[in-house]
C-alpha cells in the first residue's frame, strides 16, 4: 500500500485516494474540431511507461483535492 | 525421547495432549512437534498423493510434512504451541474447515515507527537494541514465542540474550512483538504482521530485515523416509526442547553448518558425510576427537528402510542409523526482501541467492544477508540498527559486541541430486514431486523455474516451497546442464498462511460494511417494511400487510399511488449543494442540457454523460439562488458524481468559482404521490398553496409546515402522477414522516413500487436500464441533449457510432402471456434462431414487473436496432421454457402526461 503525500494533508495511506491516471492530458479546447481518431486518442490512449510517470490522484476520503505526483511505476517510489 | 536435562522447557508443568486420539504428555515450552518427538512420535500422516510414510522434517514454518488438524485446519505441528488438552489429528494433505463460526475476537492495529526490525535472532536483537537505545521508536517483530532465533538452537550467548530481552522490554519507545510474523512487505515500508489474534499494519520509516535463513534438504533416493530431518531441526529439538529424535545419527552435509549438530549430539552421531573433498581441518579434527567419522567428498545416495530410515548408502557402504540429519546448504530468507522489490543475485561461492539491491528504505542483515558467523551477524545487526536510527533523525553509539570470536565459514559444495531412480528422489515432499517429474517438465521444453513450478506444482503447497523451492532450482540447473541456478520464483505475500478471520478482524457480520439508514428507518421497521440494500443504504422495498406476498403488496402500493395517495421515503437520493458565481456555468458544462438560465425556484431534470458519451447519472437540479443549486443523484452513485464534479472543477476548470458539498444526510425527503397528494399537503403544509395555478410543475417553494418545521417542497414526479417532495432537515425527518402518516391518508410504498411506477412511464434508472455502454440516443433521450452548447461528452455524442442503427436501444416488452414475468437479465433472440451456440443475441431485459395499472406484466429491454423492431416478437429462452414478447414503445401508461397535474 502506497504512502501518498497529499499536498494539503500530508502522508496518508493509499486507501484514502482515488487514482486519476496520467497527468497532463487536458480536455481538448475545441472537441468539435477534432477528428474521431483525435478524440479517441484523448479519451482512451495514455502512456504506460516503466519508470517515472506523472499522474493524478484525488484525496477523495480526505480533503477531496486533486493533485499531481511523479511515481516510479517499477518501484512505486514516489519521486516528487 | 525426552532428555533428562537441558532445553528451555518447564518439566514442572506437564501438559496432556492427544495425537490421533492417543494421549501423551509434554511440557510447557514445547511445540506440538517437539512434544511428539519427546514421546517418540516422529512419523506423521502419509504423503498426499503417493501415500508414502513421512515424518517430522523441520522445526519451524518450513515444515512440509507435519500438518495437523486442530480447531483450525492445516496447522504445522512445528509452529503450534503446546497447551494442555490440545487434540491434534495428523493430516494427509487436506484439512477441513469447522462448521462453527470462529468465536475468537480478531483485531487490527495500525502502528507507525521509526525502525521496524523483522526477526529476533542475534542480528535482529542487535539491531533493535542499537536503534532502541537512541530513542527511535522501534518495533521488533518475531514469529517465535521467544526471542533468540538461532541462539536458542545453538545454545549460545543465552545470558546476553536474556539481558537484551530485559533491556528491550524496558526501553520506553521500543515494542517487542513475539509470536508475530511479518508476512507481507508492501510499498513505502508498509509491513503487515500477524499474531494469533491481531493484525498489525506497520508503517516504518526504516526497516531492518533480519529474517534468517532456511536450511535446504538433500535430494537422493528415498529421501522422504521418516527419520530424515534438517540438521538444524535436529539440533533445535535437542538443545531447545530436550527432545531427542534418535539414538544413532548420521549427518549428511554440503557445508559447515551441520557440524554443530553433530558436535552437540556427540556420542549419538556415528558419521558425517560431507560432499566437500576437503572439509575444514578444524571441524574434521574436532569430529574425530568426539569419535565421529567424517566421510569427505561423499554423498548419501539412498536411504534404507521402509517405514522409517534404518541406514544410508554412501558409495558402496551401508551405515546404520535411525536419524539422518541433512543439510543441503542455506537459503537466506529473502521472502520479505523480495516482496519489497529488492533484487537478489546468485552467489557462486555461497551457492545461494543473496540480497543484491534494496529498493525501499531498508537494511538486510545476518543470515538473511548470507552472513552465517555469529560475530558477523551481531556486527551487521548493531550497524544496521544505528544507521536506521540515524536515518530517521536519532543518534547514538554502535553498541559493543558481546562476542567477537572469528569464525571462518568455508564454502559449501552443493549437490543437487544423485544418480539413481529419479522417481524416488523427492524435491517437494508436500506435493510428492520428484526429480523424474522435473525431468518431464524440462523434457517438455521448460527452462524457467516459474514454468516448472506451475507444471509440476513444486512450491505450491501450504509451505510455498520453503524447502522445495531452491531444491527444484538446483535440480533444474543440473538437468539443463547450466553452470549455476537461474533465477527464483516470485515471492509473494503472505510469507506464512494467514487466516481469513484475522484479515477480516472486526469487519464481519454487521460491521462488515457501514449500514446507512434514513431518519425514518425505525418507522419502516415498526411497520413491517422488507428492506433492500441500495449501495450501503437500507431502503424499504415494500410493506407487506398480513397475508400479502411481495406481488400483492406491490400491486396494492401501485394502485394507491395511481388512484389515491402514497408516500415514499426518498431520503437516500444523493444530494450535492453547489455554490459559487460560476455554479450555473459549471452545470452547463457537465449536464447534457442547459442550466445557466434556469430560474431561481425552478427544478430541471438533468442527464450526465462521461467524456466517452455514455450515460453516467441523472437527477433533478433545483436552483436555490443565483449562485446556488441543489443537485440530486441516484442513490448508489452520489459519491461518484461528487468525485466527478470535483475532478472537472479542479483539474479542467480551476478558473470557475464553484464549490461542492455532499448534503445527502442533511436532508430527509418524503415523496407524496398520487391524485390525492394535495389533500395530504393541505394538512401537513397548510400555508402552502398547492393548487395547479399556484404551484407549477418543476418548481419548489420554501415554507413552514404545520408544526413549524422549515421545509422545501418541490413539485417533481418520478411516477407520472401528481407528486410533491417534502424536503426537511434530516433531524426532522422522522417527525415530519409521522405527521404525513398521521393524516391517515397515504399508503407507504417502497422501492419496488417506485420502480414499477417509473417503468410504466418509461423512465430509466441509471445503472439498471443502463450499464456504461448506453448513450442518450440509445435511451431515446435526444430531447435532453442541448444542440446549442458544449458539454462533457458532446463530442462522443456526435460520433456516427452513437447513432448507428443497430445499437442496442431501449424498448418496451409485453409478454404474449400477460401473466408471464420476464426475468431481469434474460437474453433476447429473434424467433427461429437455432439454439446451438453461439446463439446470436438481440439484447436483454433490464426491468420487468407486474403492473396494477396495465393489469399485466411488462418490461424494459435494450435491443439491437430495437426501435425499428417495434411490433415484432422476440423470444427469451429460459432453462425450462421460452417466453415470447412483443416489442413496444418504452412507455406504457399515460403517454400524453395527463395525470401529472392530478
Ligand atoms: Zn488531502
Amino acid at each position: 500500500m502506497l504512502l501518498i503525500p497529499c499536498p494539503w494533508c500530508g502522508d496518508r495511506d493509499e486507501t484514502e485516494f482515488h487514482y486519476g491516471g496520467q497527468a497532463g492530458v487536458p480536455y481538448p479546447e475545441r472537441p468539435a474540431e477534432l477528428t474521431d481518431e483525435q478524440w479517441g486518442e484523448y479519451l482512451f490512449v495514455r502512456d504506460n511507461p516503466k519508470g517515472e510517470f506523472a499522474e493524478r490522484w484525488s484525496h477523495s476520503a480526505g480533503c477531496r483535492r486533486w493533485f499531481n505526483l511523479v511515481r516510479n511505476t517499477a518501484t512505486h517510489e514516489i519521486v516528487r | 525421547m525426552r532428555l533428562p536435562e537441558g532445553g528451555r522447557i518447564d518439566r514442572t508443568k506437564p501438559l496432556r495432549f492427544t495425537v490421533d486420539g492417543i494421549e501423551h504428555t509434554g511440557c510447557a515450552g514445547d511445540t506440538l512437534a517437539s512434544a511428539m518427538i519427546a514421546n517418540g512420535l516422529l512419523t506423521v500422516a502419509p504423503s498426499t498423493y503417493l501415500g508414502r510414510p513421512r515424518g517430522i522434517f523441520a522445526a519451524g514454518v518450513d515444515e512440509p510434512n507435519a500438518l495437523v488438524q486442530l480447531d483450525d485446519p492445516m496447522q504445522l505441528a512445528t509452529t503450534v504451541e503446546l497447551v494442555d488438552g490440545l487434540a491434534a489429528t495428523t493430516l494427509r494433505g487436506k484439512g477441513r474447515l469447522t462448521d462453527e463460526p470462529d468465536a475468537a475476537r480478531y483485531d487490527k492495529r495500525n502502528a507507525h515507527c521509526d525502525v521496524l526490525v523483522v526477526g529476533g535472532g542475534p542480528a535482529g536483537v542487535a539491531a533493535a537494541l542499537a536503534a532502541g537505545r537512541t530513542g527511535a521508536r522501534t518495533i521488533l517483530a518475531d514469529e517465535q514465542r521467544e526471542l533468540g532465533g538461532s541462539l536458542l538452537t545453538e545454545n549460545r550467548l543465552l545470558d546476553w540474550l536474556a539481558d537484551a530481552v530485559e533491556e528491550l522490554d524496558a526501553l520506553p519507545e521500543t515494542r517487542v512483538l513475539t509470536g508475530t510474523t511479518a508476512f507481507g512487505y508492501y510499498d513505502q515500508n508498509f509491513v503487515a504482521c500477524a499474531s494469533k489474534t491481531r493484525l498489525w499494519h506497520v508503517r516504518a520509516k526504516h526497516v531492518v530485515l533480519a529474517t534468517g535463513a532456511h536450511e535446504r534438504p538433500l535430494v537422493f533416493v528415498d529421501n522422504d523416509l521418516p527419520g530424515i530431518m534438517l540438521a538444524s531441526a535436529v539440533r533445535q529439538y535437542v538443545n531447545r526442547y530436550a527432545a531427542l529424535p534418535g539414538e544413532n545419527i548420521v549427518v549428511a552435509t554440503t557445508n559447515d553448518g551441520a557440524y554443530g549438530t553433530a558436535f552437540d549430539l556427540a556420542g549419538r552421531v556415528s558419521t558425517i558425510v560431507d560432499s566437500r573433498s576437503e572439509p575444514p581441518a578444524e571441524l574434521v579434527n574436532r569430529a574425530r576427537e568426539l569419535g565421529i567419522e567424517v566421510l569427505a567428498g561423499s554423498t548419501v545416495r539412498q536411504a534404507l528402510g521402509t517405514q522409517r530410515i534404518g541406514g544410508v548408502r554412501v558409495g558402496d557402504r551401508e551405515i546404520a542409523c535411525d536419524v539422518l540429519a541433512v543439510s543441503g546448504g542455506w537459503n537466506p530468507a529473502v521472502h520479505l526482501f523480495s516482496q519489497s522489490q529488492g533484487k537478489t543475485r546468485y552467489d557462486e561461492r555461497k551457492a545461494a541467492f543473496v540480497p543484491d539491491k534494496s529498493v525501499q528504505a531498508q537494511h538486510i542483515v545476518g543470515a538473511a544477508n548470507a552472513v552465517y558467523d555469529l560475530t558477523g551477524c551481531l556486527d551487521e545487526g548493531f550497524s544496521a540498527g544505528i544507521e536506521a536510527a540515524k536515518m530517521t533523525g536519532f543518534d547514538g553509539e554502535k553498541p559493543a559486541a558481546p562476542y567477537t570470536a572469528r569464525e571462518v565459514i568455508t564454502d559449501p559444495h552443493p549437490v543437487w541430486f544423485v544418480d539413481g531412480p529419479e522417481g524416488r528422489q523427492f524435491v517437494d515432499l508436500q506435493r510428492d514431486v520428484t526429480v523424474a517429474d522435473v525431468r518431464r517438465a524440462t523434457g517438455a521444453g521448460m527452462r524457467s523455474v516459474e514454468h516448472v513450478k506451475r507444471y509440476t506444482t513444486i512450491g505450491t503447497a501450504h509451505d510455498q516451497g520453503k524447502t522445495s523451492g531452491f531444491a527444484a532450482i538446483g535440480v533444474i540447473a543440473q538437468l539443463l546442464g547450466a553452470e549455476s541456478p537461474q533465477g527464483t520464483t516470485t515471492y509473494r505475500p503472505p510469507y506464512t498462511p494467514v487466516s481469513f478471520a484475522l484479515l477480516a478482524g472486526r469487519d464481519r457480520g454487521e460491521l462488515h460494511d457501514p449500514v446507512r439508514k434514513t431518519p425514518m428507518h425505525d418507522w419502516h421497521v415498526r411497520n413491517g417494511a422488507v428492506f433492500e440494500n441500495v449501495g450501503q443504504w437500507k431502503r424499504p422495498w415494500y410493506y407487506p400487510q398480513p397475508g400479502e406476498d411481495m406481488k400483492a403488496a406491490v400491486l396494492r402500493e401501485c394502485r394507491a399511488a395511481r388512484t389515491d395517495v402514497a408516500v415514499m421515503d426518498a431520503s437516500t437520493l444523493g444530494k450535492i449543494d453547489i455554490q459559487g458565481p460560476d455554479a450555473g456555468e459549471f452545470l452547463n458544462r457537465v449536464y447534457t442540457n442547459a442550466f445557466a438560465k434556469l430560474k431561481v425556484g425552478h427544478c430541471r431534470y438533468g442527464l450526465l454523460c462521461k467524456a466517452d458519451g455514455m450515460v453516467f447519472d441523472d437527477g433533478v437540479v433545483m436552483r436555490v439562488a443565483e449562485d446556488r443549486f441543489l443537485a440530486t443523484t441516484t442513490t448508489g452513485n452520489a459519491a461518484a458524481v461528487l468525485d466527478w464534479f470535483e475532478e472537472w472543477a479542479q483539474t479542467e476548470w480551476p478558473d470557475l468559482e464553484v464549490w461542492f458539498t455532499s448534503v445527502t444526510e442533511q436532508w430527509a425527503t418524503i415523496a407524496v404521490v398520487g391524485p390525492q397528494a394535495r389533500v395530504v399537503l393541505a394538512i401537513v403544509a397548510p400555508d402552502v398553496d398547492c393548487s395547479q395555478d399556484a404551484f407549477d410543475f418543476m418548481t419548489f417553494k420554501d415554507a413552514f409546515l404545520a408544526d413549524g418545521t422549515p421545509a422545501r417542497i418541490a413539485r417533481v414526479s418520478f411516477s407520472g402522477e401528481l407528486a410533491f417532495e417534502i424536503n426537511v432537515d434530516g433531524r426532522a425527518g422522522a417527525r415530519v414522516w409521522d405527521a404525513v402518516m398521521a393524516t391517515g391518508l397515504p399508503t407507504p410504498y417502497g422501492t419496488e413500487t417506485m420502480h414499477v411506477l417509473r417503468a410504466e412511464k418509461g423512465y430509466v434508472i441509471v445503472g439498471q436500464d443502463t450499464d456504461g455502454t448506453v448513450t442518450p440516443q440509445d435511451l431515446g433521450m435526444e430531447w435532453i441533449v442541448s444542440p446549442r452548447k458544449d458539454f462533457v461528452g458532446k463530442r462522443s455524442y456526435q460520433r456516427p457510432d452513437a447513432t448507428r442503427p443497430d445499437r442496442k436501444q431501449l424498448v418496451g416488452l409485453l409478454p404474449t402471456d400477460p401473466d408471464e414475468l420476464l426475468p431481469e437479465g434474460a437474453q433476447l433472440i429473434a424467433p427461429d434462431t437455432p439454439l446451438t451456440p453461439p446463439v446470436p443475441m438481440l439484447g436483454h431485459v433490464t426491468s420487468s414487473y407486474h403492473s396494477a395499472a396495465l393489469e399485466r406484466t411488462f418490461a424494459l429491454a435494450l435491443v439491437k436496432g430495437g426501435r425499428q423492431l417495434i411490433g415484432r416478437t422476440v423470444l427469451a429462452p429460459l432453462r425450462d421454457r421460452t417466453i415470447a414478447a412483443t416489442i413496444t414503445e418504452p412507455i406504457f401508461y399515460d403517454p400524453e402526461g395527463a395525470r401529472r397535474d392530478g
